[in-house]
């Protein structure tokens, strides 16, 4: 065949990082182009986030004291639904045999699929963030940074788990149901550290547990992504 | 004697309780071409998963151009394509980002050129652009060969490649068939067409229910 100049020999396949970048733009490029699943997502989010503020009524004493909780379940709740159709699209056509068999390293898929759904659940969290001080007339009393800050390494953890468990439930067939009750579990450290850090942005830091609270929240990222890059090639290649 | 692309010694492969393949053993020089017959169900796509390292076998040894298909399986990866009854393809990806997408992933030179290029020769220039989720089963064909010819395999196996395509796309699979013969690539195609099929292969081998039932 002389269609391709190149040949496979001479060919230099991309590292773990550029494969990693490969995957990641795909998604990300896959989001860009279904804009609508993105703006599901979004509303999913906020109409939970109401319904908890519906759910309580006048009370606005008890809905600032556990704003961070209510903030915090808007986004894992929301977290399903994108971490399902992250492997959802990997499975229509068998996507990610094509990826498997063409020699990339499954630890690439693992990062840049969960980088993907750090980048979605992040911007999520920065979307609902304002929302939520409004409707919970809430003060941040610690930097808006700092808020972002712990939305973006809650978002790392449960990226991680999620991402490896939803490939986990890819092949199930009740896959929508298994999915939230094999991560749920696994994400209340993250849930109580998250609301924990978050709540201090809120309520200030006289004791100064912030960093007691993002300290188990970095553990909790090198636990998952750790766990993993070693476990996810192996149920890969068992899909 | 030339060197073997693939060589299956005693192989058997399970899906739960069914046995898809039994004890079959066979080799294939290198460079020649298998038509691989059989009823449905008859083992002819566990077989070429198998040679296509998308899965592994139960029991037995499977080498393919002197690799073992388990722990060599990445570096026997980068010299086989497969082309199944799934075409690989990202539903909301144009064709062009599909291909791009591979192309970097298989380290060709210029993912976004040498994509073009294989669009146009599978004849879908006009819509490489288009969501592979507008296009119709022959159109994906189209594109899942335009994947096979972006790896420049030296082994293709090639799973019921002229199903869902019309005449015009069959006389281009039949064509494409002969190239990859002609370049040297082992060719190991599925097919009911057993007469289109002869045509195009150097050797046969027939299955049933997993079984080697006739090798010629």
């Amino acid at each position: 065949m002389t269609l391709l100049q190149d040949s496979p020999a001479t060919r230099k396949p991309p590292g773990l990082l550029a494969a990693t970048l490969v995957v990641l733009r795909k998604d990300l490029l896959i989001e860009w182009r279904t804009r609508a699943r993105l703006n599901a997502l979004v509303f999913f989010a906020i109409s939970t986030l109401l319904l908890f503020s519906f759910a309580l009524g006048a009370n606005t004493t008890a809905l600032r004291q556990h704003a961070a909780g209510y903030f915090w379940l808007a986004i894992i709740f929301a977290s399903i639904l994108s971490l399902s159709e992250s492997f959802r699209i990997e499975g229509e056509n068998h996507a990610l045999e094509g990826l498997k068999l063409a020699a990339i390293d499954a630890r690439a898929v693992f990062i840049g699929k969960a980088l993907g759904n750090t980048v979605l659940l992040w911007g999520l969290g920065i979307v609902l963030a304002p929302l939520s001080i409004a409707v919970f007339d809430l003060k941040v009393k610690m930097s808006l940074w700092a808020l972002f800050g712990i939305i973006g390494i809650g978002s790392m953890a449960i990226s991680a788990a999620g991402t490896f468990y939803s490939a986990i439930a890819s092949n199930a067939r009740a896959r929508d149901v298994l999915l939230p009750i094999l991560l749920f579990p696994v994400l209340v450290p993250v849930i109580i550290s998250s609301v924990g850090a978050t709540a201090l942005i809120f309520e200030g830091d006289p004791m100064g547990q912030m960093r007691s609270w993002t300290g188990m929240l970095g553990v909790l990222n090198v636990i998952y992504w750790a766990l993993g890059l070693v476990l996810f090639p192996r149920i890969t290649e068992d899909i | 004697m030339a060197e073997a692309a693939f060589q299956i010694a005693d192989v058997s492969k399970r899906y739960g309780p069914r046995w898809a393949l039994a004890r079959l053993t066979f080799s294939l020089e290198r460079g020649k071409s298998l038509l691989l017959t059989g009823h449905n169900g008859s083992g002819k796509s566990t077989l070429l998963k198998l040679l296509g390292t998308a899965t592994a076998p139960t029991f037995g040894k499977l080498t393919l151009f002197g690799l073992d298909a388990v722990s060599d399986r990445e570096a026997i990866r980068r010299r086989v394509a497969l082309l199944s009854h799934a075409s690989y393809l990202y539903e909301d990806l144009t064709a062009e980002q599909n291909l791009v997408v591979l192309g970097r992933l298989l380290g060709v030179a210029d993912p976004p050129a040498a994509a073009r290029a294989v669009i146009e020769r599978v004849g879908m220039t006009k819509r490489a652009d288009h969501a592979v989720r507008t296009f119709s089963a022959g159109m994906r064909k189209r594109i899942a060969i335009a994947r096979l010819l972006l790896k420049k395999p030296d082994l293709a196996l090639l799973d019921e490649p002229f199903g869902e395509l019309d005449p015009e796309g069959i006389a281009v699979m039949e064509g494409f068939i002969r190239e990859l013969r002609a370049g040297g690539t082992t060719v190991v195609l599925a097919t009911h067409l057993i007469e289109q099929g002869q045509s195009l292969t150097d050797t046969r081998l027939h299955l049933a229910e997993g079984r080697t039932l006739e090798a010629a």
